[in-house]
C-alpha cells in the first residue's frame, strides 16, 4: 500500500483523508442522530408526579333548619332570621330518629330535654353526631369512598358488604348498553306479547334520564325463541312445581349467552336483563334461595352482568286452551324487578340504613336526589383515582422506555387530562359535585384515549448486541479506510518529527 | 346557619357491619373475579406444524366447554390446516389419531386468522392498544375483575417464542405487556400456559402480581410431540397438551378441582420434558385455586330480594302516526370503500428523509476510492 509518491501527492492524499474523516464527524454523526432519534413531544412530568400523592378533600353543604316551635325563644332570638316554610311531613313510628325524604331534605328528632337550658351552639353540638350519620347515608361514608378507590387500596380487605359492592356495580364508563331479552323455550304453546317499548319509555327512561350525568345508555330489545336454560328443573311435588335451587342459578347463564347478541359497534359494557317464560312442560318454575324459602320476585341478578326474572304462566290458561296461546305480559311487575336490579348493578347501596333511620320510598323515578348525590360522589371520586392512576402509569412508562414515539396529539390528551384531574379535585373540595362530575368524566376520557392509542405500541425492544449487530455492517466499512489512513499519517508525522529530531542532533 | 363540614378522605378502614349476606359470602370470596376471558394463540404456520393448531384447537374446545362463551375468547390461529392442500380429510382438524375427535367442528370462531396472528397484534389484543375500527370479537375487554387465560403453543427458544416463522417476542415484552395490562387493571388474575421447547423461559421475567405460569419444559428442554398419525401424514398433538386435555376432559362446571393438580399433568415419565410452574407472584395459595376459575366461566349470583312496585299504568307511546306519510329516518350504510375519494386522490406527499446510514457509507467509499485512484488534480478533467 505504500508506493513512493511525491512530496506534494502525499500532502494530497493526507488532506484527502483528512477532509473525509472532518466530513463524517462533523456532518455525518450528527445527521445519523438526527434522524435515528424517535420524536418525544412535552408532557408535564412534574405535575404528573405531584398528582401520583392524591390527597381528596370531599365537602358536603349542610343546612339545618329547626321546625317551628323546636326551639325555645332565647334560643330562637341567637338565630338569624330565615326564610321559614311550612311544610307537611308525615311520619310515623315511635321508634324513627330520623326520616329520610326522596329530595335531599332528613328530618332529625329531639327531644324535649335535650333543648332544654342550652344555647344554640351547644344544642348544635349535641345534634353533630346525628347530623354525621344521617350524611353518611345521604352523601358518602368512609366505606363508600374507598370502596370507590378500591383499584388504589385493592389489596386491604374491607368488609365483606364493601368487597360485594365492589364486585357488583360496573366500573365507570362513559356508556352503557342495556339489553332487555325476552326468551321464549316453547313457541308452540306460548305466544308472548310485551310491550317493550312503552315499558322502557314509562318507568326505565325517567331513571335513565336522572342518571345522565353519570353516562350515557343505549336501549335495544329482542326475542329469542327455542333458548332453553342450561339447567333441569327438578319438580317437587308438595309444591306441584318446578324448582330451580339457587345453586343451579350459577350454571343457567353461560349457555344463555353465547345466544344474545351485542351491538358489535361500541366497547362499552353491557347489561343484560333476561325474562324467562319456563315451557308448557315445565311450568310453574319458581326459584328458592339458600333456605329453601321461595324467593318472592322469582329473579335473580349476576354481578357486572345483568338479571334474569322467571315468568310464570301457567296460571293464565287452562289445560283446555288452545295452543298456542297469546298472553300479554303485566310490564309493569316485570320492570319492577329489572329497575330493582338496574339500580344495584348501577351501584345504589342495597345495605339497610343504620337502625332508628327511616328512609321514604325512591318514587316513580325509581331514584332519590341523594342516591343520584351518592352515586356522583363515588363515580366522581373513582374517575379521577382510575385517571390519576393511568396518567401516573402512562408517564412511568413512558419515561422507562426510551424508544416510544410520543406524538403531539398524545401530549396534549395527557395534558388536558392533567388539567382536568386537577380542576375537579378543586371542585369536589369546594363541594360542587356536578361540575366535579363532570371534569372527571372529562378527565377519564383524556387519560384512557392517551393511554391506549395505538400508536403507543413499543415493539422497539432491542438488547444491545442486536444494536451492535444492525450498524456494524453499516458503518464499519465506512471507517475501516478512514481510521487506516488516518492511522498512517499520525505514524508518518511521528516518523517525521523523529528524523527532525535527529537531524537536529 | 350553615355548617360546612369539611371530610378528609384516604386511608382504609375497617367497618363492621352486622348485614346478613351469608349466601353469598361463599362463593364471593373464594375468588375475585365476576367474569372469565382467554387468548389462545397458535404461533406457528405450515403444514407440518398441524399439532400447534390442533393444540390450540383442543384447549379452545375444552375451554367453551366448560362455559366460557366465544366473545370472551381470543383466538390467533394460522388457520391454514383445515384447508390445507395436504389434508386428506378436508375442513378437519384431529387431536387423537384414529381420527377420533374433530377439534375444528362447526362453530370455532378464529379472530385473528393467517396473517394477523403477529407479534404486533398479540401485543395489541393484550395491550388494548387497538385502533378505534377494531370489532369488539377483536378485542379483550377486561376489566379489573377478570380472570385471563392465557395460552401460546409453537417454536420457542430461550428467552422468546417464534410467531409465524418470520418475527418472536421475548420474554421481556411479554412481561412488559403484563405489566401494562396490571397498571391499568386488565385483570384480576392471569394464568399462562405455554407448550413449546424451552418454554420456562417465557415466565422467568414476570413481575406483575397475581400471574400464575406452567409451562411444559425447562430451559434447555425440547417439548416433544406425542404421536403420529400415519393417514394424516404429521405429528397431531404435543404431549404437554395431550395430557392437558385428558385432565381437562375430567373437569365439569361444579367441579372442585384445584390448581395443584393442575401442575401434577404430565409427569416427566410421560412428558419426557419436566414440565414447570410458577407461583409466587399469585397472592392465593395455589390450592385454594379452581380449576374452572380460569378455564370455566362460574358466575356469581345473588338472588334478588326487593322489588321495586311500580304503579303508574304505561304511557302509550306516540310514535306510529295514523297517516299513512310518516317521516322515516332516512338509513344510509357508512361508505366503507370512498372509491371516489380513492381514484381522485393525489400521490401523497412523503416526507423527505436524509439519507440513511448505509448510503452514507457507501457514498463515502466510493468518494474515497475514486480519490485515491485519480486524485484531485484530476477532478478538472472530469467536471
Amino acid at each position: 500500500m505504500y508506493f513512493l509518491a511525491s512530496l506534494s501527492e502525499r500532502r494530497r492524499g493526507q488532506l484527502a483523508a483528512l477532509s473525509i474523516a472532518a466530513v463524517v464527524i462533523v456532518v455525518g454523526v450528527p445527521l445519523w442522530w438526527r434522524t435515528t432519534e424517535t420524536y418525544r413531544a412535552w408532557l408535564p412530568f412534574s405535575q404528573i408526579k405531584d398528582l401520583s400523592k392524591l390527597q381528596l378533600h370531599l365537602s358536603a353543604d349542610v343546612e339545618v333548619v329547626f321546625a317551628r316551635g323546636t326551639l325555645t325563644p332565647e334560643q330562637q332570638k341567637k338565630l338569624p332570621l330565615t326564610q321559614t316554610q311550612d311544610e307537611e311531613h308525615a311520619v310515623d313510628g315511635d321508634n324513627v330518629k330520623v326520616y329520610i325524604g326522596q329530595r335531599r331534605t332528613a328530618i332529625l328528632r329531639i327531644n324535649a330535654e335535650m333543648r332544654a337550658g342550652k344555647t344554640v351552639e351547644q344544642l348544635l353540638a349535641v345534634l353533630k353526631p346525628q347530623i354525621k350519620q344521617v350524611l353518611q347515608v345521604m352523601s358518602f361514608s368512609h366505606t363508600d369512598i374507598t370502596a370507590a378507590l378500591s383499584d388504589r387500596v385493592r389489596f386491604n380487605p374491607g368488609s365483606k358488604e364493601s368487597m360485594t359492592h365492589s364486585m357488583r356495580a360496573f366500573t365507570s364508563s362513559p356508556g352503557y348498553e342495556i339489553t332487555f331479552s325476552l326468551l321464549n323455550p316453547d313457541p308452540r304453546s306460548h305466544r308472548l306479547h310485551w310491550d317493550i317499548e312503552g315499558a322502557v319509555q314509562t318507568y326505565i327512561q325517567p331513571f335513565l334520564t336522572k342518571l345522565s350525568p353519570l353516562a350515557n345508555f343505549s336501549i335495544d330489545s329482542q326475542m329469542l325463541h327455542y333458548a332453553m336454560l342450561g339447567v333441569n328443573p327438578r319438580y317437587n311435588n308438595d309444591r306441584g312445581a318446578f324448582i330451580l335451587h339457587a345453586d343451579s342459578l350459577a350454571h343457567v347463564i353461560n349457555p344463555v349467552e353465547a345466544r344474545l347478541g351485542s351491538n358489535a359497534a361500541s366497547s362499552n359494557p353491557v347489561l343484560n336483563f333476561l325474562l324467562y317464560v319456563p315451557d308448557a312442560q315445565h311450568s310453574p318454575l319458581y326459584i328458592q334461595d339458600h333456605k329453601k324459602m321461595d324467593v318472592p320476585s322469582n329473579a335473580f341478578h349476576s354481578p357486572r352482568w345483568g338479571g334474569i326474572m322467571v315468568y310464570n304462566v301457567k296460571n293464565l290458561y287452562g289445560p283446555e286452551a288452545e295452543f298456542p296461546v297469546n298472553i300479554n305480559i303485566n310490564m309493569a311487575e316485570v320492570m319492577g324487578v329489572f329497575l330493582t336490579q338496574l339500580r344495584l348493578l348501577v351501584g345504589m347501596e342495597s345495605s339497610p340504613p343504620p337502625p332508628g333511620f327511616l328512609v321514604a320510598p325512591c318514587g316513580s323515578v325509581g331514584l332519590a336526589d341523594w342516591e343520584l348525590d351518592r352515586l356522583m360522589w363515588s363515580r366522581s371520586v373513582e374517575n379521577i383515582a382510575t385517571a390519576t392512576t393511568t396518567i401516573t402509569s402512562l408517564a412511568q412508562l413512558l419515561d422507562q422506555i426510551g424508544n416510544i414515539v410520543i406524538n403531539d396529539n398524545i401530549a396534549q390528551q395527557v395534558s388536558s387530562a392533567v388539567t382536568s384531574v386537577q380542576l375537579a379535585v378543586a371542585e369536589l373540595e369546594a363541594g360542587n359535585l356536578g361540575f366535579a362530575l363532570q371534569y372527571s368524566k372529562e378527565t377519564i376520557l383524556a387519560s384512557e384515549k392517551a393511554f391506549f392509542d395505538p400508536s403507543l405500541l413499543h415493539l422497539l425492544y432491542f438488547p444491545d448486541d442486536q444494536k451492535f449487530a444492525i450498524y456494524i455492517p453499516l458503518f464499519l466499512p465506512m471507517c475501516v479506510p478512514i481510521l487506516l489512513s488516518l492511522l498512517k499519517m499520525a505514524s508518518e508525522a511521528r516518523r517525521r518529527y523523529r528524523e527532525k529530531q535527529a537531524k537536529k542532533d | 346557619m350553615k355548617i360546612l363540614t369539611l371530610l378528609s378522605v384516604f386511608g382504609p378502614y375497617l367497618f363492621t357491619d352486622s348485614v346478613n349476606i351469608e349466601n353469598s359470602a361463599g362463593q364471593f370470596f373464594s375468588s375475585g373475579h365476576t367474569n372469565n376471558w382467554a387468548v389462545l394463540v397458535c404461533t406457528s404456520r405450515f403444514w407440518f406444524n398441524y399439532r400447534h393448531v390442533a393444540n390450540t384447537l383442543s384447549v379452545y374446545r375444552s375451554v367453551k366447554r366448560l362455559g366460557i362463551p366465544d366473545s370472551h375468547i381470543v383466538l390467533m390461529l394460522a388457520d391454514d390446516m383445515a384447508c390445507n392442500h395436504r389434508n386428506p380429510k378436508p375442513a378437519t382438524v384431529f387431536s387423537h389419531k384414529n381420527m377420533e375427535l374433530n377439534v375444528y367442528g362447526d362453530d370455532v370462531e378464529v379472530d385473528y386468522r393467517g396473517y394477523e396472528v403477529t407479534v404486533e397484534n398479540f401485543l395489541r389484543v393484550l395491550t388494548g392498544r387497538l385502533p378505534p375500527s377494531t370489532p369488539r370479537s377483536k378485542r379483550l375487554l377486561s376489566d379489573d375483575r377478570s380472570n385471563i387465560l392465557i395460552y401460546l403453543t409453537g417454536h420457542g427458544g430461550n428467552g422468546f417464542l417464534k410467531f409465524q416463522d418470520s418475527e418472536e417476542i421475548s420474554n421481556v415484552e411479554l412481561a412488559d405487556a403484563f405489566e401494562q395490562m396490571w397498571q391499568k387493571r386488565r385483570y384480576n388474575e392471569l394464568l399462562f400456559i405455554i407448550d413449546t421447547c424451552q418454554g420456562a423461559s417465557m415466565y422467568e421475567r414476570f413481575y406483575s402480581p397475581n400471574i400464575m405460569a406452567l409451562a411444559s419444559s425447562q430451559v434447555g428442554e425440547d417439548s416433544l410431540s406425542h404421536q403420529p398419525d400415519l393417514a394424516i401424514g404429521v405429528h397431531l398433538m404435543d404431549r404437554y397438551t395431550f395430557y392437558l386435555l385428558e385432565f381437562l376432559e375430567d373437569i365439569h362446571p361444579s367441579s372442585k378441582t384445584n390448581m395443584n393438580d393442575l401442575f401434577k399433568v404430565c409427569p416427566r415419565s410421560l412428558c419426557v420434558s419436566t414440565p414447570g410452574h410458577r407461583t409466587d407472584l399469585f397472592l392465593r395459595n395455589p390450592e385454594s385455586v379452581l380449576i374452572t376459575d380460569f378455564f370455566g366461566s362460574v358466575r356469581k349470583v345473588e338472588i334478588t330480594t326487593e322489588v321495586l312496585n311500580l304503579t303508574h299504568p304505561i304511557q302509550r307511546v306516540e310514535g306510529s302516526p295514523v297517516n299513512g306519510e310518516s317521516h322515516r329516518e332516512v338509513y344510509s350504510y357508512v361508505d366503507q370503500l370512498p372509491v371516489s375519494e380513492i381514484i381522485h386522490q393525489k400521490p401523497k406527499q412523503k416526507d423527505w428523509h436524509p439519507p440513511d446510514g448505509f448510503i452514507l457509507g457507501l457514498w463515502t467509499l466510493i468518494l474515497l476510492v475514486f480519490f485515491k485512484t485519480y486524485g484531485i488534480k484530476h477532478l478538472k478533467h472530469i467536471f
